[in-house]
């Protein structure tokens, strides 16, 4: 049983391996100071300097800084200003933020892609990016001492300016860049003591709100190009096939200029959106199935629930089961069933793709730009490095847009070759991004414990059933675990349970099904934080304890859970009255290196419950910008309560049946709880912040539900049945 | 077709039931307003109408002819546009920021309508407009604050 999930977190290790697999290069661990990768010829005293790949210092002091991680609301660009402007002290008054080319000097850290996700970047940049910094700093300071002939120790950079307090001599950051920019970057740069932080650990305001809150901030969706042709494409979903298109009745409708067939559909190219979506319904194209036809997803959930009672593939076998069965006094026996559920980011997925002699132009906001380039590049026939990305600012990721296989990528760029030279915009409706998604596993888990006479575990056996997330893809070997085979979306959460169980036991039953799956916030936490949370507090009841003291009990040897816990318990007046028809329900869970413990507050309105307060308690090492922790508290919590309440992806005669948000419902402004976050004082290194809230919530507010009404929640989500 | 944006008259060449979200965003490069669902779900597309905030993902072009337009791009001409978008800015709203074009001009007009709303107001004014990213409680204490309360 693992406590130290940072040293031991799945997904980054999946992400290191997964990006030397792809590659097929060595993985490159070591973070290597990216030297003046460009723009170092170019710079001239009166245009500033560049000092590394992520900092320009322009003769007038702005300071740009380019990062190779993508903006997807998680507030990174605001984060990892605060890393390298606290260790080149630049005023914060002087920052310009902007996502980086698709070059390798942006790749990683610590792996030769870029790639955003599994909640890494603070974690992963903290040390490289403010090294970076430290040395610019450092270029900066020798650039002035050997102007003033004095040595560098006696000069010092404060906010902008070198100074030389002995002689009252100072030279302004913009003064110095160009110059500084071509001296030798420092080996062993020193990096600020914590005591000396100005950014990091406070609670900057965001880089990206004023333009955002203007209307200002181009996503992808909002290229323009002059030129600019907008495409929208018929789809044949799951291996279907599309017949009786009328082609013709698409191109008489006007504003429509191309149609054709492309691997991945009928793309109707137009002059407008709407005139390519007008064009896209004259096809009237029918969609036959061949394989598989009738799929459902209630067929698929029976299925499941039998597989569940099977022995599947073991993950973990510790200690002697029937033995325990032997000893035992009580049993708690539990099945849980998880939907599909679709990310449906706000903006929906979109590409801008132009095909030129040189290469490819892609245009769009991606989590993965290292995937697409290999994508486009396999879809056009040139090498990766002739596809040049501009990463526009997301609206919302996810996981959606972290697609290995560039779901949005290769069809916009099979129109855009077909088009040379054109700019075009692939555009999915919102019935394209719910009904062609790649969606979070539908999944089914089947728990036994057997107690003893004091009330707690003597054995855990447990059964996981559930797609994994990239068989059959160039990944599958990176995410497996090599010594079970089993690909560890379907166990992180569960096999390092931080509950001490003498004898453990888990299955799994790794299935087929035609629908694409792909991460989403949190990835396998979000259905094994579920079964574990709600299970525990079944093993409360049966033993007649209260869930908190319970579960304190079991984390004797996880002082991390241990103490979210306990923290949590107390914040939330865990115990103390609360109105009638109230009730709270408690859960915690590690994801990405961080612990969250929650408290919901839950009553029934209409016979749905609605969720008034949560109080968080998040654990994340070292915190960067409590405000930003806060919001992805607040974030993580919205996004899990829709899915716990109403979200679902259901499939009925091979159809998805939630088509725009009619069907499917994300939380609404009025039903938004009170969320409380308290922060762990910690200075461990940072670990996840975007992810971890998400998994606690859903079970935190089925054990309220569950002491409100006596009723367990086992079927996902609440609103399968009504708990009036 | 005349239609008259942000106190500019534009001639656009667009069918009559083209609607005013494509027209604002394709044919005159408004971008700010944005696109989310195309069905009057998710507010994305708020702008407003003679002082009315409207989807204009389901409003045709026709329907607007002869009538004042506004879109986030011209909102802070008005004072409360200005108060909102400063009250969005301190209260850091947004996070991806893809849904806040049309929660601001959802919250211009309920402020317009209602310069003091209580909780209750803000909960019927905003229920149409989603946010993936969870900022509701933020949006809720901008209002407030942009309202004096
Ligand atoms: S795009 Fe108009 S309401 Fe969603
Ligand atoms: S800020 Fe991302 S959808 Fe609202």
């Amino acid at each position: 049983m693992s406590n130290n999930l940072a040293a031991d977190n799945p997904s980054r290790r999946s992400f290191l391996k997964t990006a030397a697999l792809a590659t097929g290069s060595a993985l490159v661990v070591s973070f290597t100071l990216p030297q003046r990768a460009f723009g170092a010829g170019a710079a001239t005293p009166t245009n500033g300097g560049t000092l590394s790949a992520f900092i320009r210092i322009a003769a007038d002091g702005v300071v740009t800084l380019t990062l190779g991680k993508a903006e997807m609301g998680q507030g990174v660009h605001t984060g990892l200003a605060q890393l390298l402007a606290d260790e080149l002290e630049a005023p914060w008054a002087a920052l310009k933020v902007e996502h980086s080319p698709a070059l390798p000097a942006y790749a990683g850290p610590g792996f030769p892609m870029l790639m955003t996700g599994g909640s890494t970047s603070i974690a992963t940049c903290f040390v490289p990016l403010r090294t970076a910094a430290a040395a610019a700093r450092e270029m900066l300071v020798a650039e002035a001492a050997s102007r003033w002939k004095v040595p560098a120790s006696e000069c010092t950079a404060v906010q902008g300016v070198v100074k030389h307090a002995a002689s009252a001599r100072q030279f302004t950051y913009g003064e110095l860049a160009a110059a500084a920019g071509q001296r030798p970057v420092p080996a062993k740069p020193a990096l600020k003591p914590r005591s000396e932080w100005r950014y990091i650990g406070h609670a900057m305001p965001r880089v990206d709100s004023a333009a955002k809150s203007r209307g200002e901030t181009r996503y992808g969706l909002d290229v323009r190009r002059p030129g600019q042709r907008y495409a929208q494409l018929a789809r044949p979903l799951r291996g279907g096939r599309l017949v009786d298109a009328n082609v013709a009745a698409a191109r008489a409708v006007p504003g429509v200029t191309d149609v054709f067939d492309i691997p991945q559909g009928i793309a109707v190219v137009a002059t407008n959106t709407w005139a390519a979506k007008q064009g896209r319904a004259a096809l009237q194209a029918k969609m036959v199935v061949e394989k598989d036809a009738g799929f459902s997803t209630v067929a698929l959930a029976k299925q499941y629930s039998e597989l569940a009672k099977q022995p599947g593939q073991v993950a973990r076998a510790e200690g002697d089961l029937k033995k325990a069965a032997a000893n035992a006094t009580q049993r708690v026996e539990v099945d849980y069933a998880f939907p599909y559920l679709a990310h449906a980011p706000m903006e929906p997925l979109n590409c801008t793709a132009m095909v030129t002699p040189e290469g490819v132009q892609l245009w769009l906001g991606t989590q993965g730009q290292t995937f697409d380039q290999m994508v486009a590049a396999g879809v056009a026939g040139v090498r990766p490095d002739q596809v040049s990305i501009e990463t526009c600012m997301l609206g919302g990721g996810f996981g959606r847009r972290a697609s290995a296989v560039g779901d949005n990528v290769a069809p916009a760029v099979e129109i855009a070759k077909r088009l040379p030279g054109i700019p075009v915009q692939l555009v999915w409706t919102r019935e394209d991004d719910l009904t062609d998604g790649f969606y979070r596993p539908q999944a089914h888990h089947h728990v036994v414990v057997q107690l003893g006479a004091d009330g707690f575990p003597l054995s855990w056996q447990h059964t996981v059933v559930g797609q994994p997330l990239v068989k059959g893809t160039p990944l599958e070997g990176a995410m497996m675990n090599p010594k079970t085979g089993i690909e560890v979306t379907l166990t992180e959460g569960i096999e390092n349970l931080p509950y001490a169980v003498p004898v453990m036991h888990l299955h799994v039953h790794q299935t087929t099904a035609k629908v694409p799956v792909q991460w989403w916030r949190s990835v396998g936490s979000t259905h094994t934080a579920f079964a574990l949370e709600c299970c525990i507090d079944e093993c409360a009841r049966a033993a007649k304890q209260d869930p908190v003291a319970y579960r304190l009990a079991l984390l004797k040897d996880s002082p991390k859970e241990k103490r979210a816990l306990e923290m949590v318990a107390a914040k939330a007046g865990w115990g103390t009255p609360l109105p009638k028809g109230h009730a709270r329900g408690v859960a915690v869970a590690s994801s990405f290196g961080s612990t969250v413990a929650q408290v919901a507050e839950v009553s029934l309105v209409d016979g749905q419950p609605r969720v008034h307060r949560v109080v968080a308690v998040m654990d994340c090492g070292t915190v960067v910008n409590p405000r930003l922790v806060e919001q992805q508290v607040q974030s993580a919590i919205a996004y899990g309560l829709s899915a716990a309440l109403r979200e679902e992806i259901t499939f009925a005669a091979d159809q998805v049946e939630q088509t725009n948000f009619h069907a499917y419902k994300p939380l609404r402004l009025h039903e938004m709880p009170v969320v409380e976050v308290h922060l762990v004082e910690s200075t461990e290194a940072p670990t996840g912040v975007g992810e971890p809230a998400t998994p606690p919530i859903g079970p935190a507010v089925a054990n309220a539900l569950r002491a409100l009404t006596g009723e367990a929640v086992r079927q996902l989500p609440f609103n399968r049945r009504s708990w009036a | 077709m005349k239609l008259q944006v942000n106190g500019t008259t534009h001639e656009v060449d667009a069918p009559a039931d083209m609607p005013l979200l494509w027209a604002l965003r394709d044919l005159l490069n408004l971008t700010g307003t944005k696109f989310g669902c195309g069905m009057a779900q998710c507010g994305a597309c708020t702008i407003h109408v003679d002082g009315a905030p409207v989807r204009s993902c389901v409003t045709p072009v026709s329907a607007a002819e002869g009538k004042a337009i506004t879109t986030i791009e011209a909102i802070a001409a008005s004072e409360v546009g200005q108060r909102i978008q400063a009250a969005w800015v301190a209260e850091d709203v947004p996070q991806c920021g893809y849904c806040q074009s049309g929660q601001i001009m959802s919250a211009v007009a309920l402020l317009k309508e209602h310069p003091q709303p209580t909780d209750a107001d803000i909960d019927t004014a905003m229920d149409g407009n989603l946010c993936r990213c969870g900022t509701y409680n933020r949006i809720r204490r901008a209002i407030h604050r942009a309202a004096g309360n």
